[in-house]
């Protein structure tokens, strides 16, 4: 499992063909195989890549993590970058060469550091489940008459959320659309993964636009309309 | 965007109702991101490579910040 992401297939990996592959994929592939007499020195690169990809990724999002020391930071990257390179190893019968293997690879350690700063930033915070901040939502309208239109709207959100879903989606709704909780924060918190939360928030936004088309609201119409 | 175009940011009643049409899940997301990226960096038609890949991105804030760490990345060279 890599960073709260599961797979919802469960066919398996799907068998890697070799043939599309440009020189330096294939040569990564190659060198990182079971077996393969230059493998520790492939190994010891790519986490050199990865630290690198980790380390971006920590420094694109420091701003969340306020006054921390650099060496915190780091550390985070290392664990990201150590984290990721067990990922690829265990998926790398699943690398197709659809991109190129560097590519394929950073996306593993960019998903460890930003997981892991997230997760760090939200450590000693509470997380809102109700209360949301519909203030958040605020109007581009400039006439009375939408004014009143998007008041409308909003009371039927409102409505709809309370009386159409369950508790549950209710407050994976509120906690991530409304109320800004990252969702690998919000699936640490409530001992479930990223990717069953977006399906309980797909779920939850599916029977939000039922209920406002059953009330006649134009749900095209509000995403274009209102937004903030 | 395969047409060039800058997407409009999603807006706070866009995350709330989300997107539209069919959509990746986060797995499948993360499955595809980089052939996403790469095509969107060699100015391909990313979204016809990835159907619903942008989609999601526009209804999971996390995937589109794992999308625009992988562009920015890759860009930075």
């Amino acid at each position: 499992m890599t960073a709260g992401l599961t797979s919802t297939t469960g066919g398996g990996p799907v068998p890697a063909t070799a043939t599309d592959l440009d020189d330096e994929s294939a040569a990564w592939r190659r060198s990182l195989a079971a077996g393969a007499p230059e493998r520790d020195a492939a190994m010891a690169r790519l986490h050199a890549l990865l630290l690198r990809a980790a380390r971006f990724e920590v420094s694109r999002r420091a701003g969340a993590l306020g006054e921390r020391a650099g060496r915190e930071l780091d550390d985070l990257a290392m664990q990201a970058a150590d984290d990721a390179l067990l990922a690829v190893l265990r998926k790398l019968d699943s690398y197709r060469g659809d991109s190129r293997f560097t590519t394929w690879a950073y996306k593993f350690a960019l998903l460890e550091a930003a997981v892991k700063v997230r997760r760090r930033s939200w450590r000693d915070r509470e997380v809102p489940l109700e209360d949301a901040a519909w203030e958040r939502i605020s109007d581009r309208r400039a006439s009375p008459h939408d004014d009143a239109h998007a008041a409308e709207l909003l009371s039927a959100i409102r409505r709809a959320i309370e009386d159409a879903l369950t508790a549950h989606q209710r407050s994976v709704l509120v906690a991530i659309t409304l109320n800004d909780v990252p969702i690998d924060v919000l699936a640490e918190r409530l001992g479930t993964t990223r990717g069953a939360l977006y399906k309980t928030l797909h779920d939850a936004r599916r029977k939000l636009r039922a209920a406002l088309a059953a009330g006649g609201h134009d749900v095209g119409e509000a995403r274009e309309g209102a937004s903030a | 965007m395969s047409d060039g175009a800058t997407p409009r940011p999603p807006g706070r009643l866009d995350l709330v109702l989300g997107p539209a049409g069919p959509e990746l899940t986060c797995e499948e997301c993360f499955e595809r991101l980089d052939v996403h990226v790469e095509h969107e960096l060699a100015g391909r038609d990313a979204d016809a490579a990835v159907p619903g890949m942008r989609a999601h991105l526009e209804g999971c804030p996390a995937c589109a910040d794992d999308h625009a760490s992988l562009a920015a990345l890759l860009a930075a060279g």
